[in-house]
């Protein structure tokens, strides 16, 4: 979705405090790091974190970066703490998978300034590829998780987790989920309090984590871990309420506490606010009030495996889902099977039959172009990668085989090439990679494709962009997070340092299908890798200029369907037509529009259009100044 | 505190269509009320074109941020595949304000899927409260056709439990700094998306989202 901006005129001018506003958990999040005098905010794009940099890219006082990724974003986040400074890092769930080697030490030589992790988990899988539960990392690395329920208490629990970080010298996790990054609420802001670094100070037992040092420093985790359940236990992000009705009581956090509280309003609830270490004491008497425990908790297993471990008999996945989101209507007929109450069926509430509606790539993405041309060859097995370019998986190009996490398309590419046997041997494999994703993972996997001497076509999709998030500047768009002038990485020359002849590096633009389809055809037919690199820039960011739109004129198109081959959303079908060709078989046409409000003239669906029934608006049809040529 | 005390809005759309300002705007006007307010998206990958929901709760003290099927007084619809897509989300006493637009997705035209005939005559005959108007007609009929997620706002005004003046403000906030015409063509627009509705319904109708 596009960016959603906090509400400052004056990227200067801050609201001040004591306002109150309509933020999101991600803008929330940002205020608070700013108002906790945090110099150093580094982040890599990924939904549902990415708003939360870009919030704090606005504020003053502070350096907020677009890191090239996850990892390198949290070792420029240690590396401030190192100096005293407060330090601030943000990334989505499998962000985290990403910078883990960072943080498994890290949390052995602790944090010097204030040191926050956020992590946001996308539940429910609005835009990822997988759901996996970030509150695992508490206990693999030893350092307390923080979960908020809204909006106020995100904005709350980051300027908590600066001085919990101080206090105990440890990175704090602060675990977010779509639906505090992505909810609004009001929130009442204060004052930034400066914090000056208290300086790097020499100190190789604690910095230079050689086993000697980590020998003498890991059983320091362990007595945090105990310290900090005692800090827990008295927290008041640990509320016990009593309520009223004991039947049933719950332990929740995050956002599973609001559907708790609105589900079951008179119910006893433990929330968890400081959910790891978790509080024994308090989980013994919310269990000794109340006739039957449920752990609520999102996605996995985790709390009610553990406090099971801790003597205390407890339900949770027996009677509510593994995945997907909770929600008040989840939990009301789970609890009645739990009490064997009588269930009664949901009202009336039964969806009607609608088409599903995926996203789209835009109308003049060029990537359609590379889809486009990839759906006419065949033999082919294309490994696909992450971004807006893996919708290149479905309709109507099929064109993606793979996809599995960020990067991986050169190592997947590498290893089908590899493993493949006879039946596999006389098809091509090609690799496509966007920009961004391949300054994030993807250059190691070439290095290896070169290395290795694989025969890999890799189509570099360079759109001067990370699409998929809204937009972001990357070291290649020449740009920093502010949209002021950045050294710009020339990607041929990557390409070409990374080991790839140079003769058998192309720059193509995706709009030119012909040459884009002869570039592609020649690269596959000869062994080694080669790079071809796709340049046109995103049609979502400024750099991105239309041209004059196209209309269809209607005496001259057959019906043929070629160009809705194509897949652009402005191209719409006026009517169809069943008839019988001389061979007898029954086909159907379809007769074609274009909406000239969507089109922006990228000329890829003229290509395949044989009877050139798509032509140029009239000039004097359309407003001159948005028009190139 | 009873579920009748929270209003839920739902509005929905399609990528790019303008939903999420649109619930930004009556959210603001529910925090000029006085109100708690939640707002969320459901919006899906960041493109443009996939299916887009905004859920809007406001009251005394919201607490889950998600609507829930079968709790909606008003669905706002800027599409009419769309609004009967979500339209199992409304009360049964609950209100569809529909524009008739008609986007249709790749899918359908690639000859996969089929784009429902009279979206909003199918929600009729389900038993659902429904009006239609065609909002970017009447915002090319004013000039503007950027104006038609003011008209589509203007079609909610008469159905939020508090006076449409202080949605109407809040849209004249938003357009204050673009000059006094823009704010006057906002103002039109407002009012024809009213009117729109109004001619339809006259008063025949009760507001599903007033208070008891």
């Amino acid at each position: 979705m596009a960016a959603v901006m906090p509400q400052l005129t004056n990227p200067l001018a801050p609201p001040p405090a004591t306002s109150r506003l309509l933020l999101s958990g991600n803008e929330a999040v940002a205020r608070a790091v700013w108002e906790s005098g945090v110099r150093v905010a580094a982040a890599y794009p990924g939904t549902p974190a990415t708003e939360i940099i870009e919030s704090l890219a606005r504020y003053p006082d502070l350096h907020a970066e677009w890191s090239v990724n996850e990892k390198v974003s949290m070792e420029v986040a240690l590396g401030a703490s190192m100096t005293g400074a407060r330090a601030f890092c943000a990334m989505k769930h499998v962000g985290l998978n990403v910078a883990s080697d960072c943080l498994m030490t890290m949390t052995i030589t602790g944090a010097y300034g204030g040191l926050v992790i956020a992590v946001a988990d996308d539940v429910g899988m609005s835009s990822s590829q997988n759901e996996q539960d970030s509150r695992f990392w508490g206990r693999f690395a030893h350092i307390p998780v923080l979960e908020p329920a809204d909006s106020q208490e995100a904005y709350e629990m980051t300027k908590f987790a600066f001085g919990l970080s101080e206090q105990y010298e440890t990175p704090v996790l602060l675990r977010l989920t779509t639906r505090i990054c992505h909810v609004k609420g009001l929130v009442v802001v204060g004052e930034r309090v400066a914090h000056e670094p208290a300086g790097f100070i020499k100190n190789p037992q604690r910095w230079v984590m050689v086993p000697a040092h980590a020998k003498t420093r890991i059983p320091s985790l362990f007595q945090r871990d105990e310290t900090l359940r005692g800090v827990s236990e008295a927290s008041p992000l640990n509320v016990l309420e009593s309520g009223t009705d004991r039947s049933v009581g719950f332990v929740a956090s995050g956002p599973a506490y609001m559907h708790v509280k609105e589900a079951f309003p008179d119910a006893p609830v433990l929330k968890l606010g400081f959910s790891y270490p978790w509080p024994p004491e308090k989980m013994r008497a919310l269990a000794a009030m109340c006739d039957k425990l449920v752990v609520v908790e999102e996605t996995e297993q985790l709390l009610e495996t553990e406090i099971k471990a801790a003597g205390i008999a407890c339900h949770g996945k027996d009677v509510l889902p593994r995945m997907g989101e909770l929600s008040p209507q989840v939990l009301g007929p789970a609890v009645d099977r739990l009490l064997g109450k009588e269930v009664p069926p949901l009202p009336a509430a039964v969806p009607m039959k609608v088409f599903p509606r995926p996203p789209t790539l835009c109308a003049s993405c060029p990537h359609m172009g590379i889809y486009y041309t990839l759906s006419q060859i065949k033999n082919i097995i294309v490994s696909g990668d992450i971004g807006c370019y893996t919708l290149g998986a479905g309709h109507p190009w099929n064109a993606l085989d793979t996809t599995i996490c960020m990067g991986a398309t050169m190592g997947v590419a590498l290893g089908i090439d590899k493993g493949r046997g006879a039946v596999d041997k006389n098809k091509r494999i090609i690799a496509v990679i966007g920009d961004s994703t391949f300054m994030h993972m993807g250059m190691q996997g070439l290095l290896d494709i070169t290395y290795n001497k694989g025969n890999v076509t890799v189509l570099l999709l360079d759109n001067n962009t990370t699409g998929m998030t809204g937009g972001q500047a990357t070291p290649a768009s020449g740009k920093d997070i502010h949209g002021a002038e950045a050294p710009r990485v020339d990607l041929a020359k990557v390409v070409e340092a990374l080991g790839v002849a140079n003769e058998r590096i192309k720059v193509v633009d995706p709009y030119e299908l012909p040459v884009l389809f002869k570039t592609i055809r020649d690269e596959i037919k000869i062994d080694g890798p080669s790079v071809i690199i796709a340049r046109r820039p995103c049609v979502l960011i400024d750099d991105f200029k239309p041209f004059r739109p196209y209309l269809v004129e209607e005496d001259k198109c057959t019906g043929c369907g070629n160009c809705i081959e194509v897949g652009c959303p402005a191209i719409h079908v006026t009517r169809r037509e069943k008839v019988v060709k001389p061979s007898g078989k029954e086909v159907e046409l379809a007769f074609v529009n274009i909406d000239n409000q969507a089109c922006t003239g990228c000329g890829l669906c003229v290509q395949p259009c044989a009877p050139d029934a798509i032509q140029h608006v009239p000039r004097r049809d359309i407003p001159i100044h948005i028009v190139k040529t | 505190m009873s579920q009748n005390e929270i209003t839920n809005i739902l509005v929905c759309g399609i990528g790019g269509q303008g939903v999420m300002t649109a619930t930004e705007i009556l959210a603001e006007a529910a925090i000029a009320e006085g109100h708690d307010v939640k707002k969320t998206e459901v919006a899906g990958m960041a493109q443009r074109g996939g299916v887009v929901t905004s859920h809007l709760r406001f009251g005394r003290k919201v607490l889950s941020p998600q609507i829930e099927p079968g709790t909606v007084q008003v669905l706002l619809g800027f599409e009419g595949a769309e609004a009967l897509r979500w339209s199992h989300y409304l009360r049964p006493d609950g209100l569809a304000l529909v524009n008739n637009a008609k986007l249709v997705p790749p899918v359908v035209e690639l000859g996969l899927f089929d784009y429902p005939e009279d979206p909003t005559g199918q929600m009729r005959a389900a038993g659902r409260r429904v009006v239609s108007f065609d909002a970017m007609s009447i915002a090319r009929d004013l000039g503007e056709i950027r104006l038609g997620n003011t008209v589509m706002l203007g079609a909610i005004a008469d159905y939020l439990p508090f006076s449409p003046d202080v949605l109407l403000a809040c849209i004249v906030k938003r357009f204050a700094r673009k000059g006094e015409a823009v704010v006057e063509a906002n103002r039109r627009a407002f009012a024809a998306g009213r009117e729109a509705v109004a001619k339809q319904l006259g008063a025949s109708l009760p507001n599903p989202a007033a208070h008891a």
